[in-house]
């Protein structure tokens, strides 16, 4: 299995639920493809819950990273949820866990932005 | 095996098999798997470039306590000197380049060197037991 992704709105705030593998090929490209649409709809909040990822490699964190420039260069804001030991651990060895807003609940990262 | 990202997930359940055999914990094989993948990307991606003329050789093996993967590729080899720090500042929000720094921290060894005639090989090596 690549990767799920499932978007739906929270009054303002975009949430994409998403469960699988962020590797390289099918599952990044997914990723990138569903930020790049959602930037070109000037969806400004993006919330990732990332709750289901089950694995994500150095490609899937570049594509987290590219997501995050993006929307922040289109004067929007993404924040992550949900991460579980390994991402975290990822994001931490990385250096990257401090640049992403990162939250354990839905509703408390729905009223952040 | 063929130069595909069908190849980075054969070698990386390989190494796992083997992996689990040899008696890492589940922490432990994540890292593993994760080392392997980024290996036998950088093998695929970089060194063959998808080529379907070029592989990629691949060993894995339990000895004693040490659990040992080897993978070669064909490619043209490249500057092992000058890799770039991913945690450096300016480079932290590249979308690319953490492939062997996450190597070099999830593994106990990590050795690079240019093959001849051509390409590169890597070895990775992890401790059954802490050192």
């Amino acid at each position: 299995m690549s990767v799920k992704l499932n978007t739906r709105q929270v009054g303002d705030v975009t949430v994409v639920d998403v469960a699988g593998r962020i590797t390289l090929g099918e599952g990044s490209s997914a990723l990138r493809d569903a930020l790049r649409e959602m930037v070109s709809k000037n969806q400004k909040k993006i919330l990732l819950n990332l709750g289901e990822v089950s694995y994500i490699d150095s490609s899937g964190i570049g594509e987290l990273v590219s997501g995050f420039t993006t929307v922040t260069n289109s004067g929007g804001q993404l924040k992550l949820l949900g991460l579980n030991k390994r991402v975290k651990d990822l994001l931490q060895i990385t250096k990257l866990y401090t640049v992403f807003d990162v939250h354990e609940e839905e509703a408390s990262a729905i009223r952040s932005f | 095996m063929d130069s595909t990202l069908e190849s980075v997930d054969s070698a990386e359940a390989l190494a796992l098999g083997v992996a689990e055999r040899a008696g890492f914990d589940e922490d432990d094989l994540m890292k593993i798997g994760l080392a392997v993948r980024e290996s036998m990307v950088n093998a695929v991606v970089h060194g063959n470039r998808y080529s379907a003329h070029k592989k990629v050789r691949f060993l894995a093996a339990h000895h004693d306590t040490r659990f040992t993967v080897r993978i070669a590729d064909e490619g043209e080899g490249f500057d092992m000197t000058h890799l770039p720090d991913p945690l450096a500042p300016e480079n932290l929000m590249r979308t690319s380049g953490r492939g062997i720094f996450l190597i070099r921290s999830f593994m106990d060894e990590f050795e690079m060197k240019r093959l001849e005639p051509g390409g590169t090989e890597v070895t990775l090596v992890k401790y059954t037991v802490s050192k």
